[in-house]
């Protein structure tokens, strides 16, 4: 199942800030039935939104092998609704960034104007919750390609992103059966 | 430098934040977790925050040592030895430790801290 809630990275500054848009449109069918009659993408989407911006932020720092998880919002405000045909472009910058977990700030912006601001912390687990990794590293890698992530990241310095050699090994396993 | 009460008001504030706790709730003898229901996660925010509201930096270790607690020399049967404890008198000499002395399970550490001990810690900070 895909639960995606972001169709692609604009931006991406390794440890700093991620952009994202997500296109909102009436075949999606969480603007059906979450209010009948009144077609609106639900708050908590966003929220999910952000997230995965954030945590594909956060996790890219350890090369995608940190499992980062959302442990909490702290904050979400919410300045109008979104319906269909709308584009949200959402920015998650790093506040703090610790051993254990990070605390990310989250600013939706539509047509220019603000449309929500959150803060977000995210835990990151360590081996008492099992060692299994989030993703299989060859979807991942399908994914965060799908997205443009490698596409528009960069270091702080400006010198592009690589795609981490593990996650193209995993990737070629999976479209060839081999393990390189 | 500011005032302790001003020191207290800031940090009520953070926690109000952070815990999403009415402010009445934050006395100075509240514990965090017992009393105020803070989680492990939480206290990454409520550090990010005081750091924040006193423009001071705030090492990990100063306000949780899990080395001590988890170190073999200072931990017997599930309890912290005399050294143990003269160790955590020194680290963390804001927090007042007479309680968790009179049966000091690791266990136990976690509920330790109140509002005092944290305004206390930020004192010695600025």
């Amino acid at each position: 199942m895909r639960w995606f809630w972001i169709d692609r990275f604009d931006k991406f500054v390794v440890g700093q800030e991620a952009v994202t848009v997500k296109n909102v449109t009436l075949g999606e069918e969480p603007l059906d039935d979450y209010l009948p009659g009144y077609p609106h993408y639900p708050h908590s989407l966003i929220i999910e939104g952000m997230a995965q911006t954030g945590g594909l932020l956060l996790a890219q720092i350890q090369e995608f092998q940190q499992r980062v998880v959302l442990a909490k919002v702290t904050k979400a405000l919410f300045h109008r609704m979104v319906g269909p045909g709308d584009q949200l472009r959402l920015t998650a910058r790093v506040l703090s960034l610790q051993d254990d977990g990070a605390i990310v700030q989250g600013s939706v912006e539509v047509d220019e104007q603000p449309q929500a601001e959150m803060e977000l912390t995210f835990a990151f687990l360590d081996q008492s919750f099992s060692d299994k990794p989030f993703f299989i590293p060859g979807d991942l890698c399908r994914i965060l390609r799908t997205l443009k992530l490698f596409a528009v990241g960069v270091h702080p310095d400006g010198t592009p992103i690589q795609i981490p050699q593990h996650m193209l090994d995993g990737e070629y396993e999976l479209l060839t059966g081999e393990v390189t | 430098m500011a005032s302790s009460e001003e020191v207290f008001e800031k940090v009520q504030a953070a926690l109000v934040d952070a815990l999403g706790v009415e402010e009445d709730e934050v006395t100075p003898e509240a514990t965090m977790v017992g009393d105020l229901g803070a989680e492990s996660i939480d206290f990454l925010d409520i550090v990010f925050k005081l750091e924040k509201a006193f423009a001071i930096n705030i090492p990990r270790e100063e306000l949780f040592p899990d080395d001590i607690l988890t170190n073999a020399e200072y931990v017997k049967d599930g309890k912290v030895t005399d050294q143990g404890i003269a160790e955590l008198k020194a680290r963390l000499p804001w927090a007042n430790l007479s309680r968790f002395e009179s049966n000091p399970r690791v266990q136990d550490f976690g509920n330790l801290l109140t509002v005092n001990d944290l305004c206390r810690y930020v004192e010695r900070k600025l």
